[in-house]
């Protein structure tokens, strides 16, 4: 199965972090999820305040600043990763390095040619 | 069974349903992937049973469930997806068959045995399904209670618990959760979520008397984990927890339904075989772990109150020391109050008071009922009345079960007005 695995912090508790070494911590963590076979895809997200959301109404766009949701912590990134079950995505997920300060979502993926 | 009387197919089905039906379901789920294809396969089994055990009951009633089970959810599989691709049924099928070889090795079959009812368990206790639906998937799977049943004994219509049921089974499939008991590394962590939910059912058993059944379950589930995980710590302190508390219950409310303190409670109503049961494992439940787990510390309070013939010869001390051991390995409000109302039984209520005042400017009880109770009960002690009329107003608006209320009431008429 495919699973996204969706990085948030508080970008209050990012500022509070030693960014080289959680630069370094990602690196070793995403070389060890290539290396095993299970890294399908990564990106990191420019800060919130480069959101834009956007909707669809009666047939208008409405483009809006900001993200879809003002909660105190925001999406910062996401892995796809293939795991056989659900245990060992959520192993993967807790050795992302924003896990220890911020939260990840596991999330399985329709299968799109299923 | 050698001795059921002619015809007694129905008591014999009875039989199996009890004794095989939580085992054969666990089977069949691991053999076709699907809680609700194995369900819907063992509802066939049984009705097939009802027929065919009619002339004489197979020698191994679970094997022969299991097979009918397993062919009737091959069936289904074939009319659901007749209206797919061929290539998609026989892929189906495929699999199904696939599981039939009793070839897997895992970590837990290796380690434990190749135990389904084990697996069952741990997938319904998945800590990725909210407690709630841990408990209901347990209560409805494991103890093969009717849906019906289930919704009653958490206050919600069977509808919203079909819902919830079909919500929990859903999850399992489209999130991936396995189907299989954990390896060595989750293990401990996965009993103790287990053990959470175990508890869940019991102490909402235990707190609304007519649901006793639920409690009978409770132990039952702590009976077949520690069964199947023996000598465990965390597993034998529960159920020694939950069978020394379950054993009062004879006593604990009245002919009117009224709820009956400890110090007041006829002893001699006590379930002697269950107080005898609990006490057999407090032992080995403490010495099993270093530090001993938190369940087996709080079985050892409650053996101490099984113990003591009489009120006064409670060992209020050792119950005392027992709770600061308590308090360093989990510490909560909750156990900080059973501390100090346990103080209150050797220093006094004016020892112990400053300590729930504490606690209750603290607000991480708002809403407990039992934290203005016991700061009432020490103030009706110091002869404060006023005071204590008004803590028993709090936990009479707090109260969430009829029994704590109308204790509550007769506290405050036994007080008298103002």
């Amino acid at each position: 199965m495919q699973y996204l695995l969706l990085i948030y912090s508080a970008e209050s508790d990012e500022a509070k972090q030693d960014v080289p070494a959680v630069m370094a911590e990602y690196g070793t963590f995403t070389q060890g999820i290539v290396q095993s076979g299970a890294f399908k895809a990564a990106d990191r997200l420019k800060p919130v305040a480069t959101a834009t959301t956007v909707r669809i109404r009666e047939g208008k766009t409405l483009t809006t600043d900001g993200p879809f949701a003002e909660t105190r912590e925001q999406l910062g990134g996401y892995y796809l990763v293939e795991a056989a079950d659900l245990d060992a995505a959520v192993a993967i997920a807790a050795k992302i390095p924003t896990a220890k300060y911020g939260s990840v979502e596991v999330r399985p993926t329709w299968p799109m040619n299923g | 069974m050698a001795d059921a009387p002619s015809g007694g197919a129905a008591s014999c089905i009875d039989d199996a349903f009890r004794r095989h039906g939580a085992e054969a379901l666990a089977t069949l789920i691991r053999l076709t992937g699907d809680f609700d294809l194995a369900e819907e396969g063992l509802q066939e089994a049984f009705a097939a049973a009802a027929v065919a055990w009619r002339s004489a009951p197979p020698d191994n009633p679970r094997a022969w469930l299991i097979a009918v089970g397993r062919r009737r959810a091959l069936d289904q599989i074939r009319r659901r997806i007749a209206y797919r691709s061929k290539q998609a049924q026989l892929t189906a099928e495929a699999v199904i068959e696939a599981q039939t070889a009793p070839a897997e090795v895992d970590d837990a079959a290796a380690a434990f045995g190749d135990d389904d009812l084990l697996r069952l368990i741990f997938t319904c206790c998945h800590p990725a399904l909210a407690l709630e639906a841990q408990v209901a998937l347990t209560l409805r799977t494991v103890c093969s209670l009717p849906t019906a049943s289930v919704a009653r004994a958490f206050l919600v219509s069977e509808e919203t618990m079909a819902q919830r049921l079909v919500r929990a089974k859903a999850k399992i499939r489209a999130a991936g959760i396995p189907y299989r008991t954990p390896p060595r590394e989750l293990l401990d962590e996965r009993v103790l979520g287990v053990l959470a939910a175990i508890y869940l059912v019991f102490t909402e058993a235990y707190a609304g008397d007519p649901r006793q059944s639920l409690a009978a379950e409770a132990i039952g589930l702590a009976r077949r984990l520690d069964a199947l995980l023996p000598g465990r710590g965390a597993v034998q302190g529960l159920l020694a927890l939950m069978l020394l508390h379950e054993a009062r219950r004879p006593a604990r409310y009245d002919a009117a339904g009224d709820l009956v303190l400890l110090e007041d409670q006829d002893r001699g109503l006590w379930n002697a075989a269950m107080i005898a049961e609990g006490l057999a494992l407090v032992e080995p439940a403490l010495k099993a772990a270093t530090p001993p787990s938190p369940y087996a510390v709080q079985a050892a309070i409650a053996a101490l109150h099984a113990q003591a013939a009489t009120p006064p010869a409670t060992d209020w001390r050792q119950i005392v020391g027992l709770y600061a051991v308590l308090l360093k390995l989990s510490p909560s409000p909750v156990i900080e109050l059973n501390h100090a109302a346990a103080l209150a039984m050797v220093d006094g209520p004016a020892a112990a008071l400053p300590r729930v005042e504490a606690l209750a400017a603290r607000g991480g009880l708002d809403g407990y009922d039992v934290l203005p109770a016991v700061r009432a009960d020490l103030l009706r002690r110091l002869g404060r009345a006023s005071e204590a009329r008004a803590a028993y107003q709090d936990a009479l608006r707090l109260a969430r079960h009829a029994p704590e209320r109308r204790f509550f009431r007769r506290r405050l008429a036994e007080l008298g007005q103002p």
